[in-house]
């Protein structure tokens, strides 16, 4: 067993969930690796990190208001109402953006554009064999569009968009009743950079750089969700690099 | 709507996981108040769907509800409020090293804010895992996705939470 082949399991192996035979493998293959042990070990830190903190037990209002149920009280006005205006104006004074805020806002209307206009693809789907040719004449760069399908995220198209001023690819998957946008161009010479994850107007956004491109990704799907995108090197494991 | 008679049954299977429920609310709602009235509202839900319920793993129906209501909870909110997501971001460049994270791992108040700047996915893994000790196939149960799904999701939890806990630099993986 490689460490590569390891690594996304040491976590389940930590937490007893693995089947007897990859236990097996795991445990000798621990035995012999000691970064794959450090990874191990870091496991077991954070696993008990989290469950020294804070516990918060039912107050004794609430159990009683649990247990025996009267009509008047069981129904509030939601607090958070009242309170979200005074949120909203406070965001409003504090909430000035990072500097790629702009580009995120850019790439958020344009996101939104696709949807509105219902013009979310200029080429739809059928397997990546026909997005790939129809971006080949249409773009001054070459661009990998990979199929993942079989990883939850259906291709449903290509569109041409523009940024800046500049024509750029944007890749479109849908997962379930999901449209994620994903807009791809050249860095020009700049170094890769590991994923970084945003918020802007309650739409969820992962950008990264990687093969020589900034990739966005834009989608009204909670970041956990997307950031499971399988383009996106979101959290490659530290030790990925490492051979065995 | 006025909650159905509430069968002997009922408080037998469910009221012993009321601390649960609430832990659960607290760490995703991020406020006493809130929580409170969403367990209450949980319970509620509970009751209607009673019927439904065959017997198997209480804790584990019933934290389902608590979920589905705080995350709908957190959808109404956030058509409001931006996610304060720059919140994680100030502790995104960092990687865990485990001599860092021994450093550290006393400190809970760390732990604390590192868990509360998680996205809420990343929370209820954490805590349906770590403070309830439950099995991926409970958790798959509860938060409605693939057992595969949970173990990533667990990992970046992890992940994402040792970069908190650590003030290194992150290391390049390209």
């Amino acid at each position: 067993m490689t460490c590569r082949e390891a690594i996304p399991f040491l976590n389940a192996y930590r937490d007893g969930e693995l089947d007897l035979m990859r236990t097996l493998d795991l445990e000798s293959h621990v035995r012999e690796c000691r970064p794959c042990a450090a990874i191990l070990e870091t496991e077991k830190t954070l696993a008990e990190a989290v469950a020294s903190a804070p516990y918060y037990r039912a107050s004794p209002s609430l159990r009683a208001r649990v247990e025996s149920p009267r009509e008047p009280s069981w129904r509030r006005p939601a607090p958070w109402l009242a309170l979200a205006a005074s949120v909203i104006a406070a965001l409003f004074v504090i909430g000035r953006g990072a500097p790629s805020d702009n580009l995120g806002k850019q790439i958020v209307q344009a996101h939104l554009r696709s949807l509105r206009a219902d013009h979310l693809v200029d080429i739809a789907a059928a397997g990546r064999h026909t997005v790939r040719p129809w971006f080949a004449g249409k773009l001054d760069y070459a661009l990998n569009v990979q199929d993942i399908s079989g990883r939850g995220f259906a291709l449903a198209g290509g569109r041409l968009d523009s940024l800046n001023g500049r024509t750029v690819a944007v890749l479109v998957y849908q997962r379930g009743p999901h449209a994620v946008n994903v807009f791809v161009w050249p860095a020009a010479g700049q170094s890769d950079r590991s994923p970084e994850a945003s918020t802007i107007n309650g739409l969820n956004l992962v950008n990264w750089r990687a093969d020589g491109m900034n990739w966005w990704a834009v989608s009204d799907l909670g970041l956990a969700d997307l950031e499971e995108l399988p383009l996106c090197p979101c959290f490659m494991p530290v030790h990925e690099t490492l051979r065995s | 709507m006025k909650p159905p008679n509430r069968p002997a049954r009922f408080d037998a299977i469910l009221l012993p996981h009321l601390d649960a429920a609430h832990n659960l609310a607290r760490w995703l709602l991020g406020s006493t108040q809130d929580a409170e009235d969403t367990v209450q509202e949980s319970y509620l839900r509970a009751l209607t769907y009673f019927q439904s319920f065959h017997g198997e793993d209480g804790r584990a129906w019933l934290l389902a509800i608590v979920r589905n209501t705080c995350f709908e909870w957190l959808h109404k909110k956030r058509r409001h409020i931006e996610m304060p997501v720059e919140h994680l971001e100030l502790f995104r460049d960092a990687a865990p090293s485990p001599e860092a994270l021994q450093l550290r791992r006393s400190d809970r108040l760390a732990v604390q804010r590192g868990l509360e700047a998680l996205p809420p996915e990343y929370r209820e893994v954490l805590v349906l895992r770590e403070m309830e000790g439950m099995s991926y196939k409970q958790i798959a149960q509860i938060t409605n996705v693939p057992i595969g799904t949970v173990m990533s999701r667990l990992a970046r939890a992890r992940r994402r939470l040792g970069e908190a806990l650590t003030g290194a630099a992150r290391r390049e993986t390209a």
